[in-house]
């Protein structure tokens, strides 16, 4: 009945669905007919993060596609954990090889599709061990050759499958069972490993971009619009780790959400080498409440606070700020549908909500992580009014 | 053996790997107490009509809200709104106005005249109500809705007791509440006006009735001493808006002033100003802050150009003039003078000190109890006298019209279980939802939709309702505001975000954990916007 339709939807496009919205207005992952490319089973880890993002990416790009991809998966947790011999999680055509040659099979099978006239699509994924250090050079040799391939790196920093060892994209001062916490600079130092997503932009591909699992609105319209191109692409997404990097398995989407709004996980999209588009940071946060959910970067707060590094850090975030611009108005802050998005604090309270009372998130499942040192968020404010008494008393 | 070189297993899938075993704690789907219906005198279950509401479903809004209230129009217009006092989304941005929502669903359903069937087979039980106020209307109505047959007796010539004698029509406008009565009496409820009852015995005696229920409210103005000179003009509140909707208004004169802090002492200053007083002053022995009166009314008040004399009290009054004694505050908040007097001029003097009930109708009641000069009750709203029940201000009580409906309904469930010789058990509360457990990440910016008022100087010298009532694309934004806290609104979340597909999506925005593949993991919990999943240990 209204005349003119309120473009406001309660969660507007921030969950997975919203029953206020339009079908076409909805995500993949709120149809139940969705592929569910990756399927119950498999056996990572509670809270895996990786599963979740190759479920996310695979689902939307069946559904962009029709169904018509075949996926390459470099060696990683996901190969192992999603295919352990007999036995398969995947729900679509799926290939494995080698550790460091996913990008060249790739090559390959879509070089054989082309030869036989199909239409069928080639998505290959790694994790960023696969891609940042062992595959690098047939990665980088499918982007110089534009190979029509969309390669997708699941990034949680490290060789999580072997024991948590350190490789080109593990973050500075994380602790990894190669990088301990010990010495002068405790972690991974500075200054070391490869911003993959920039190097691919280097080789100007048609389309490179970031993700997290925390966004997936915005997740899937980037694997749908990889498909639009011919040529090389390449996604690199945010996939928090609960056994590497010490988080509750619960916060894994908290954990990635917390990556892109302190700024240390810039959020884009580039062509051709330019950037086009940035995701808006809409509730900033210092880096400190990023690390704090992880035990990788314990060292950083006990036994002593080491407030120069946490600075370098929060630098670090600050730098990928100002080169991106994820604080400035040509940033979008969601895939609105025309209600209001406001950015900044929230106007009266942190980001997040303090957990404070008996049915809080379970932390038990993870490391035994202190949620509930922050002081309540209503101690310190006025008293509610209580009831307005009637007119019984007025002298 | 016809399997390829080197392969010796057939292919499985891993849904035959039950992970579900690797769980030590398990989601659970729950149904919160949102701060919002805990708060409400009236027991409404706001989150729910405002969910119905959220996809433009008004009628089904109103009849959700109907189950517990009958007079929603009424409500949006008078409740003072517990529910947006402790509305969660007050501390993210701001409450949501849910009395708002609440008037236009209630003025929609006077204008699409949507009703309320009487559905209940007829127990043969006859309920006598005595006084048609918010309580015993509420009462009749619920009443009706559980089969049983009911007649309403009031001393007025209309009914709707202190929504229509007691609140000025420019708060509340007569067509509103004469509309929500009639409602009531087509369903089948006997009323009899005029009809005052001066001694509820002979009823309680005559057997036609199966049970009784007092709702005659409170409308006596407190006595207290003031001082006066013969010529000097004194009046009751209670007297003044009464013979106000009777078209039979007072001369009050060019200054008026009214002596109280409550509700009653605005309305009544406030109509001072629509009668033609050129100047209305409100004195009150305290501050501002410790006014009883509710702050928008204050504010309304301030708006129309009445004055208010804060810490002061009359201690004479004669004709043209009033003595007025400072007033300071001690430790303890108490006033108590300071000797300094001044004068102040005043055609009349109105007394708005609080109303007492008017007992005579149970004198000589067997069992009856009267303490600090209201009917004592049970939790059941029964007196000592078996089978007769009372509520609303003649009972220990807030005496709003949001509590009176309240009484009403829970009377009615007592009475209700009386005649059928039972006992109403009210089901268990479930758990407070807290703000702590809900990620306000998920929801849209929103500011709050604000109901436009006419301006303070065009109210003067007409009884036009003030604050007026959102449009449908207003209400539809406000309803889209509630956060649902502690119950689940449908927004796929867990369903997508399980790494292990673990939800199942069973439509009708409702899901299922499938325990099979469910690791334990907590993300479902954790992400849920409105915090209606719990984790709960694996007990072995």
């Amino acid at each position: 009945m209204a005349a003119t339709p309120v473009k406001f939807y309660q969660v507007g496009s921030f969950a997975v669905g919203n029953r206020l919205l339009e079908s076409g207005q909805l995500s993949v992952q709120s149809d139940p007919g969705r592929t569910n490319a990756l399927t119950s089973g498999h056996r990572a880890c509670q809270g895996c993060g990786e599963a979740l993002g190759a479920r996310y990416a695979l689902d939307a790009a069946m559904a962009v596609t029709g169904g018509r991809v075949i996926t390459v998966n470099a060696t990683g947790c996901l190969e192992v954990f999603s295919t352990p011999y007999p036995e398969t999680s995947w729900r679509v055509p799926w290939l494995h090889s080698l550790f460091g040659n996913a990008p060249a099979v790739a090559t390959g099978v879509q070089a054989a599709l082309r030869a036989k006239g199909s239409d069928v699509r080639v998505v290959a994924q790694g994790g960023d061990g696969g891609t940042v250090d062992i595959g690098f050079a047939c990665l980088s040799g499918m982007f110089e050759r534009n190979d029509d391939v969309l390669y997708i790196c699941y990034d949680n920093g490290g060789y999580m499958n072997t024991g948590v060892q350190r490789s080109g994209a593990t973050p500075p001062a994380a602790r990894t069972s190669t990088t301990q916490a010990v010495g002068e600079h405790p972690g991974n130092v500075f200054g070391q490993g490869k911003d993959a997503p920039r190097i691919a932009m280097a080789h100007e591909i048609p389309y490179v971009a970031t993700a997290t699992v925390a966004d997936l609105a915005d997740f899937e319209a980037k694997v749908a619009k990889a498909m639009t191109f011919r040529g090389a692409r390449y996604l690199h997404v945010m996939v928090p780790c609960p056994l590497g990097w010490g988080s509750a398995s619960s916060h894994t989407v908290r954990i990635a959400r917390l990556a892109a709004e302190s700024g240390l996980f810039p959020v884009f999209e580039a062509e051709h080498g330019e950037v086009t588009h940035v995701r808006r940071i809409r509730r900033q946060v210092p880096v400190e409440e990023y690390l704090r959910l992880q035990r990788r970067y314990a060292h950083l707060f006990s036994p002593v606070r080491d407030d120069v590094t946490i600075a370098r850090l929060q630098a670090a975030a600050d730098r990928n700020i100002a080169r991106y611009g994820l604080l400035e108005d040509t940033a979008v802050a969601e895939l609105s549908y025309g209600e209001p998005v406001v950015t900044g604090a929230a106007p009266t309270l942190d980001f997040p909500v303090p957990a404070r009372d008996h049915h809080v998130p379970s932390t038990s499942a993870g490391p035994g992580l202190d949620l509930h040192e922050r002081p309540d968020p209503l101690i310190g404010r006025p008293p509610l009014p209580g009831p307005t008494p009637g007119d019984q008393e007025t002298i | 053996m016809d399997k390829p070189f080197a392969i010796t297993l057939d292919v499985g899938s891993s849904l035959a790997n039950h992970t579900g075993a690797w769980r030590v704690e398990r989601p659970v789907y729950r149904d919160f107490l949102p701060p919002c219906n805990k708060a409400c005198p009236a027991g409404e279950n706001i989150q729910r009509w405002l969910y119905d509401a959220e996809d433009g479903s008004y009628e089904q809004a109103w009849r959700t809200l109907m189950e517990d209230n009958p007079l929603p129009a009424v409500m949006g217009r008078v409740c003072y709104h517990p529910c947006q006092t402790a509305c969660n989304r007050g501390q993210v941005d701001e409450a949501v106005g849910i009395n708002a929502v609440e008037r236009f669903l209630g003025d929609e359903a006077i204008r699409q005249g949507w009703t309320v069937p009487v559905t209940a087979a007829a127990t043969g039980k006859h309920v006598l109500v005595v006084g048609a106020g918010p309580t015993g209307l509420s009462a009749a109505y619920h009443l009706r809705r559980l089969g049983h047959a009911v007649t309403i007796r009031d001393a007025a010539d209309k009914p709707g007791g202190m929504m229509r004698y007691g609140i000025p029509a420019y708060r509340l406008p007569r067509e509103t509440v004469d509309a929500e009565i009639d409602r009531i009496l087509d369903m089948g409820v006997r009323m009899e006006l005029g009809a005052e009852v001066r001694n509820i015995r002979p009823d309680l005696a005559s057997g036609r009735y199966d049970a009784v229920l007092m709702a005659i409210g409170a409308q006596l103005g407190k006595r207290a001493w003031v001082p006066a000179g013969e010529a000097a003009r004194i009046l009751e509140a209670v007297d003044v808006l009464h013979d106000v909707e009777e078209g039979d208004a007072p001369q009050l004169g060019r200054r008026v002033v009214v002596y109280g802090g409550g509700n009653t002492a605005i309305d009544t200053a406030r109509t001072a100003k629509r009668l033609g007083a050129e100047e209305a002053i409100i004195v009150y022995r305290r501050t501002r802050d410790r006014m009883p009166a509710h702050d928008s009314e204050v504010i309304e008040a301030l708006e129309e150009g009445i004055t208010m004399k804060w810490l002061s009290t009359i201690s004479y009054a004669d004709a043209g003039t009033l003595t007025i004694e400072r007033m300071e505050l001690d430790e303890t908040g108490f006033p108590r003078g300071t000797g300094e007097f001044e004068d102040l001029a005043a055609d009349s003097l109105v007394l708005a000190l609080g109303q007492e009930a008017d007992l005579s109708l149970v004198e000589g009641v067997e069992g009856l109890e009267i303490v600090d000069g209201v009917v004592a009750v049970d939790e059941r709203m029964m007196t000592g006298h078996p089978g007769l029940f009372a509520g609303g201000d003649m009972v220990p009580s807030e005496r709003t019209v949001t509590v009176g409906i309240g009484h009403g309904k829970r009377a009615a469930r007592h009475i209700d279980a009386y005649l059928r010789s039972t006992l109403y058990q009210p089901g268990a509360k479930a758990p407070d939802a807290e703000l702590g457990a809900l990620n306000t990440w998920y929801y849209a910016d929103a500011p709050h939709q604000v109901r436009p008022r006419l301006e303070g100087p065009r109210r003067t010298g007409t009884f036009d309702e003030v604050v007026q009532g959102l449009s449908a694309e207003t209400a539809l934004f406000e309803a889209r505001r509630c956060m649902s806290c502690g119950n689940c609104f449908g927004c796929d979340n867990c369903f997508g975000v399980c790494p292990d597909n673990a939800v199942i999506k069973l439509g009708d925005g409702r899901y299922a954990i499938d325990y099979d593949y469910c690791k334990g993991c907590g993300i479902c919990v954790e992400e849920c916007p409105s915090g209606a999943i719990e984790m709960v240990p694996e007990m072995p």
